[in-house]
């Protein structure tokens, strides 16, 4: 079990509010991912669940208990840092083992499951070298294996990725991916990187200083971005905002239309501007589109045989059904 | 790390220095090698113009069958090892405290650090008189106040009293060391340990006191250096009575109260030795940790 609800949570550092009060349920099993820009407090929330920071006010539920004063140890959280923060005068062995040791679990009980984790994990031929003598992404494996052994009721996660190059960030995007396939457990997954958050949440929460614009499943929050806030930074590249009469020729202040959903022509089109920069990709192309008089770059999302190059005059056609409209407060309209 | 030639620049550039300090050291060292198989003891006469007598080891084996020999390397090893033991302990306690975010931070920590600039000889005269002393003494005053007889510290309590002020000269040297390394620990690291379960004095043991490991190892090599030849504590407050005669302050009184400079040579080198067996232990685990 590891249903998290938080009720009217605030938190302040001083006499800074960081955290405006906030409410949130983290369903069981499910795995959640916190995103938003950086100082957004992503990290603080996260440590507020955790018990690492103490709450300013409201409630922490945890499978309906409340458990806003109970101490980190007792909460039945794993935690994996940035860092990793592993042990490092301990083998990997020891570090997996230290929770269920503290715990006071039999020693067989204890090699079993370091057994199954390393297993899991691929951390079987390392168990006796120190952290400081494996690879980034080994260490990270090493610190979710100090997670999984204990079997908590749900794993937090603060930009594990985030020190890992892109290919390895990739692989393991799907480990844990798939533990959560396999495990089944409530997982809180902060990141800023809004792929992550698309490939493996089942449920977005989208932060602006400490305000939660919307929560919601990665698709609903790919279709139907509630703010502007939310439309810019789900999805990318970003999509394109125009003002002015071609929004309210569509009865809104702002319109929004996604790169993927303009198509280019070099003859027909409503919207005509010059190539400034194309970005080939292979398997895609993004073309900057410069003096349109909509904006001030358009960025188009074609397919990797497009060829445009910098300086071509191109037409753009937008889909009419994808256009997002939002009112002078920024909100969508319906 | 470096090129072949930064590293012969170096080595030019070091040249000076290190021909200096050698010839600092050599001259010396050399004299006390001489004269420990030498006999010389001036008020018999004997002098460098005539000529000194050849006694090959005699020396070395006087000094070390004196019958006060193995009691001043008893005294030696007590009085490092309770500074040790003192230092450390206080100073990892210390260092903890003064980690912890306070009001007045830098004045306290400069406050600590004070004892270190006092002079051995001042701070020795300072505890003497105005904390140990049996009639006039803070301690005697707060003993009386309580209604109990005051302590003769310096002849009833001699050898801890010098271990005491020994350590309160230390003490801001270890805290220092052991203060930077607390704050070189990750924070995540104990914030890990803590939601794995493990209770305050459980982090202690298990993560900080591992993570000072290496501190703990250079301020006990440092200091054993520095102790091994402390001197002007013993000489300012109990002359060396009261069973407070170290290995260094043998050598002192065979060279100048007995005017047996040849014994007492003899006793330098051994002195010598032992230094050097810990110097050999310092430089590295010292240099281990640059290489790190
Ligand atoms: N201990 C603290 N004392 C004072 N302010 C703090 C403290 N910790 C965080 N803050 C502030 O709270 C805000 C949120 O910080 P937080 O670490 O949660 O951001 P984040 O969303 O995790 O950002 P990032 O993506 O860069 O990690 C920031 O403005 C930060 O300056
Ligand atoms: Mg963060």
């Amino acid at each position: 079990m590891g249903q998290i609800t938080l009720e009217n949570v605030t938190k302040s550092f001083g006499s800074t509010e960081v955290i405006p009060p906030l409410d949130l349920t983290i369903e069981d099993g499910e795995f959640c991912v916190f995103v938003g820009p950086s100082g957004c407090g992503k990290s603080t929330l996260l440590r507020l669940i955790a018990g690492l920071e103490d709450v300013t006010s409201g409630q922490i539920l945890i499978d309906g208990a409340e458990a806003t004063t109970t101490p980190p140890s007792k909460r039945g959280l794993a935690m994996v840092f940035q860092s990793y923060a592993l042990y490092p005068h301990m083998s990997v062995r020891k570090n997996i083992a230290f929770p269920m040791r503290m715990a006071k679990i039999p020693a067989e009980e204890q090699e079993r499951r370091i057994e199954a984790a390393a297993r899991a994990l691929n951390l079987t031929d390392y168990l006796d070298r120190r952290p400081g003598q494996l690879s980034g992404g080994q260490r990270q494996r090493v610190a979710i294996g100090r997670a999984i052994v204990r079997e908590p009721a749900a794993f937090l996660f603060d930009e594990p990725l985030s020190n890992l190059d892109a290919a390895l960030r990739v692989g393991m995007r799907l480990e844990i991916s798939e533990l959560h396939e396999r495990l089944k457990t409530t997982m809180i997954y902060v990141t800023h990187d809004q792929v992550e958050a698309m490939t493996m949440a089942d449920k977005i929460v989208v932060l602006r200083a400490g305000h939660i614009e919307q929560v919601g499943s990665p698709l609903d929050l790919y279709r139907a971005p509630r703010n502007l806030f939310v439309a810019g930074f789900i999805g990318s590249p970003k999509m394109n905002f125009i003002e002015g009469e071609e929004a309210a020729r569509r009865g809104a202040a702002t319109i929004g239309i996604r790169p993927e959903h303009i198509a280019v022509s070099t003859d027909s089109g409503p919207w005509a501007g010059t190539v400034s920069v194309s970005e080939h990709l292979g398997s895609d192309t993004f073309f900057h589109v410069q003096g349109t008089g909509l904006a001030e770059t358009i960025t188009v999302r074609a397919d990797g045989e497009v060829g445009f190059r910098h300086g071509d005059r191109i037409h753009l056609t937008p889909r009419d059904d994808v256009i997002h409209r939002f009112d002078e407060q920024g909100l969508r309209i319906a | 790390m470096a090129t072949k030639a930064s590293r012969s620049a170096a080595r030019v550039m070091m040249a000076p220095a290190v021909v200096l300090l050698l010839g600092w050291m050599l001259v010396p060292l050399t004299m006390t090698l001489f004269f420990s198989f030498k006999k010389y003891l001036p008020l018999r006469g004997d002098s460098l113009e005539r000529g000194l007598d050849w006694v090959g080891f005699d020396n070395y084996i006087r000094f070390v069958s004196s019958s006060s020999f193995w009691p001043s390397v008893q005294t030696t090893l007590i009085m490092v090892g309770g500074v040790l033991v003192i230092t450390v302990v206080l100073g990892i306690l210390l260092a903890m405290l003064l980690d912890q975010p306070f009001w007045g931070q830098g004045i306290v920590r400069i406050l600590v650090i004070a004892p270190f600039f006092v002079m051995p000889t001042v701070s020795a005269l300072v505890w003497k008189n105005m904390f140990m002393d049996p009639v006039n003494g803070i301690l005697a005053h707060l003993w009386r106040f309580f209604g109990a007889e005051p302590v003769l510290w310096l002849s009833d309590a001699s050898l801890a009293s010098i271990i005491l002020i020994v350590s309160w000269q230390w003490l801001p040297f270890a805290t220092l060391i052991l203060l930077t390394a607390i704050q070189s620990l990750d924070s995540e690291q104990l914030e890990a340990a803590e939601m794995d379960g493990a209770p305050p004095q459980k982090r202690f043991w298990f993560i900080i006191l591992p993570h000072l490991s290496r501190a703990i190892t250079i301020v006990i090599l440092i200091q054993t250096i520095f102790l091994l030849s402390i001197f002007a504590e013993i000489f300012v407050t109990t002359g060396g009575a009261f069973g407070t005669r170290t290995l260094t302050y043998l050598i002192f009184q065979r060279v100048v109260d007995s005017q047996n400079i040849g014994l007492g040579s003899a006793g330098g080198v051994y002195a010598i030795i032992l230094a050097n067996i810990v110097a050999i232990f310092l430089m590295r685990i010292v240099g281990k940790n640059l290489d790190a």
